[in-house]
């Protein structure tokens, strides 16, 4: 619940209001969290599977293409997605079946070429279509919806570093929501593990 | 090596100090020489990225495509093409406000340069399709280094295909009734009616491909709208101006700066993707159910247009086979497209060919050389069961209509030519791809794709019109003749797709970055950091 309020926080400031920051910087500006830098897709690797070690639960690996098995190293749990996307599978088939149903056998039914308009194969093609079409629009706004796009800011764009991890950069960001957060311990991990270039990330929003 | 930190190479880079960084260097390879991708040694993979490029200078080629400014033989094809493409509209417009009796349509010939376009055009789409899902599910990783160009193909495709059938239907402005739309007359369109299916068919895989598209350009937009961010936070100055195929670029300066623009558009479409792995994760899946839905999806929408024509009870139309083998077929031509569109792109763009290697190239031979045997099988067995199946009407359809030319035979096919242009085209001329050094040479491997494409356009012509032009009564016999209104619409098809390609060509990311990334050995989180074991 607590997460939903926040995002919808994030959406729509003036109707939620966003939770008092935990962390503030000298000048008053909500802390995000703080960010470090690796080179190699490897050093970004093993320096996830010590922060999921460390017990970090809001935090993130941001790398320019999926690195394979990070969601192990991360320890990211199986999305729900494709759980949508056969629902949806399965409205699409329904409401083809609802559609060709009601219109050519209860509204009019009229019978071509002699056929017994209660001959089911000749529905199949239409039913798999809209199957189809449900599930792709599903699965494309699924995705985005889980991950809470489109947002078109994010504290993260502050940090002009940032924006090479769309380059050749691997970036590990550490969210001061986490409760492990420490302003003073945490960029000192983060260090330790291997990361380069540690800034605090400030939220302006 | 140079002495330069990378971090300072990239800045300089991003500030426009560093110049174009696609100056194209010294071409070590040249056109048709072994790139060093094709080697058959057991056990040794093919290098997909050549010239031992990093991951940031696979950004850096191709986004310069997007960001350079574009190269004069781009401003001279656009110019060309979209002319072309206006002629087409034109075409069509006239049509619409006198009627399809400007095509040389007649009574016994109702279908003809119409749904053979229209059949063409979507059949070259499943070449994207295929590349893009049955190849990601088979884990083929060279198909990284197409599948970009080849879904964008398949879109503008599908784009050119929609036309014909909306078009062919004389009064255009009635076209909705195609759709279950409830309305005055209380009637409901047929569903148990191929036609119906096509349409269903058709504008799902129009959109499913459009959103696949778009999902996977999603990350590859979110890194061209980054560099333009990061050229704006520089303070990197450039002026607007719009180049000109000959001389100087005009300059406009009242207008907001390229980057600006890009960060806006580029910045729109990537919806703030931010290079999360948790977003990563279910990206991947999102890949996944898509790739697992457009491949049957891919078969259904070629076999229901074949289903226009086999479940009538016209003599060549009538036949069982027609499912797999216009699949096949689509395949066939939708590959011979891509190589058609590539192998140029591969000489003009600079580092293309780093990444886009001749064992592409050759990989996609092969397919052609396969689905070209599997189009040349469909043909035979189609003539085998015409005599073998005992029905006169349609062993004429065949040997009549189609195969004995009318020069041997007073009875023969007026169309022979059709007909042997097709088997020539199709099922002789990828022959040459089991010669290695052949179906290894860009040139020949453009030639033959060219043939096929030519091939396959006279396939659907003779399939339609061959058989439509023939009834069982002589008395209805008539031949079909285009009008220049008929052709100068399938030209301006041509130009429209030339056009849209051309302008993906220069404003989106041709290659899929990041996926081209995820397949390099840098990749690998597993790889040692020397590169040594």
């Amino acid at each position: 619940m607590a997460t939903i309020k926040t995002a919808v926080a994030d959406y729509l400031p003036g109707l939620v209001a966003r939770p008092d920051p935990k962390f503030v910087t000298e000048d008053g500006t909500r802390v995000y969290g703080v960010s470090c830098e690796f080179e190699t897709a490897a050093d970004a690797y093993h320096a996830a599977e010590k922060v999921r070690d460390a017990g970090f639960k809001h935090w993130d690996l941001y790398s320019p293409f999926p690195i394979h098995g990070v969601e192990e190293a991360m320890g990211i749990r199986r999305t729900i997605l494709p759980v949508i996307s056969f629902g949806a599978a399965v409205t699409g088939v329904l409401c083809a079946l609802a559609l060709q149903y009601y219109t050519n056998l209860v509204d009019y039914t009229f019978i071509v070429q002699g056929k017994d308009p209660r001959a089911w194969e000749a529905y199949i093609p239409v039913t798999f279509e809209l199957g189809v079409l449900f599930c792709a629009f599903a699965t494309l706004g699924g995705m985005l919806m889980l991950n809470g796009l489109p947002r078109f800011h994010h504290p993260l764009f502050n940090n002009d570093r940032f924006l090479k991890t769309s380059d050749d950069r691997f970036v590990i960001a550490i969210e001061a929501e986490d409760d492990k957060f420490d302003p003073e311990s945490t960029p000192a991990m983060l260090e330790s593990i291997g990361g380069s270039e540690i800034t605090l990330i400030e939220d302006d929003a | 090596m140079s002495s330069i930190h990378p971090d300072q190479t990239t800045a300089e880079r991003l500030a426009g100090l560093r110049g174009d960084p696609n100056a194209p260097g010294p071409d070590v390879r040249g056109s048709t020489g072994d790139d060093g991708t094709l080697i058959e040694t057991p056990g040794t993979r093919a290098p997909l990225v050549l010239s031992d490029r990093s991951i940031g200078e696979v950004t850096d080629i191709i986004c310069g495509y997007a960001e350079s400014a574009p190269p004069k033989w781009w401003l001279a094809t656009i110019t060309i093409a979209a002319s072309v493409a206006g002629i087409g509209q034109f075409m069509i417009l006239y049509l619409i406000i006198t009627g399809v009796g400007v095509w040389g349509l007649n009574n016994q010939v109702d279908w003809a340069w119409d749904i053979t376009n229209f059949v063409f055009w979507i059949g070259i789409g499943h070449a994207g399709t295929l590349i893009s899902a049955i190849l990601c599910l088979l884990k083929q990783k060279w198909r990284t280094a197409v599948n970009r160009s080849a879904e964008a193909m398949t879109i503008f495709a599908v784009i050119c295909a929609g036309i014909f059938p909306g078009i062919h239907v004389g009064r255009v402005w009635m076209a909705w009734m195609l759709f279950p739309i409830p309305n005055s007359n209380g009637i409901w369109p047929n569903f148990r009616s191929p036609l119906l299916w096509d349409v269903f068919a058709v504008s799902t895989y129009a959109t499913v491909s459009l959103l696949f598209w778009y999902m996977g350009m999603i990350p590859d937009l979110a890194t061209l709208r980054d560099r333009c961010d990061a050229r704006l936070r520089a303070g990197v100055k450039r002026a607007f101006a719009l180049p000109m195929p000959v001389g100087k670029d005009l300059p406009l300066p009242f207008l907001p700066s390229p980057d600006r623009v890009g960060a806006f558009v580029y910045g729109l479409f990537a919806m703030g993707w931010r290079f999360s792995s948790r977003h990563w994760h279910r990206y991947e899946a999102a890949y996944l159910i898509l790739a697992g839905i457009s491949t049957p999806l891919v078969l259904s929408v070629h076999s229901i247009v074949s289903f226009d024509f086999a479940t009538s009870i016209l003599p060549g139309w009538h036949t069982t086979i027609f499912p797999p083998y216009f699949v096949a077929g689509a395949i066939f031509g939708g590959f011979a497209m891509v190589l058609l569109l590539l192998i140029p792109l591969r000489e003009l763009l600079p580092n293309f060919k780093d990444l886009l290697t001749l064992r592409h190239l050759e990989n996609m031979a092969k397919i052609i050389l396969l689905t070209g045997m599997m189009v040349g099988f469909a043909y035979s067995m189609e003539f085998f069961i015409a005599w073998y199946g005992a029905n006169e009407f349609e062993f004429a359809a065949f040997a009549n209509n189609r195969v004995t030319p009318i020069w041997l035979d007073a009875n023969g096919a007026p169309y022979w030519w059709a007909y042997w242009a097709m088997i020539t085209c199709n099922v002789l001329s990828p022959q040459v791809f089991w010669f290695r050094k052949l179906r290894q040479n860009p040139l020949v491997i453009w030639i033959v794709a060219l043939l096929v494409t030519v091939g396959m356009w006279f396939e659907r012509f003779v399939i339609i019109v061959t058989s439509l032009h023939r009834a069982f009564l002589p008395g209805e016999w008539h031949m079909f003749y285009p009008t220049w209104v008929d052709i100068l619409t399938f030209v301006g098809s041509c130009g429209i797709f030339l056009t849209l390609f051309m302008l993906f060509v220069k404003f989106l990311p041709v290659f899929a970055m990041a996926e081209l990334k995820a397949v390099m050995p840098e990749a690998d989180p597993h790889a040692d950091h020397e590169g040594a074991h």
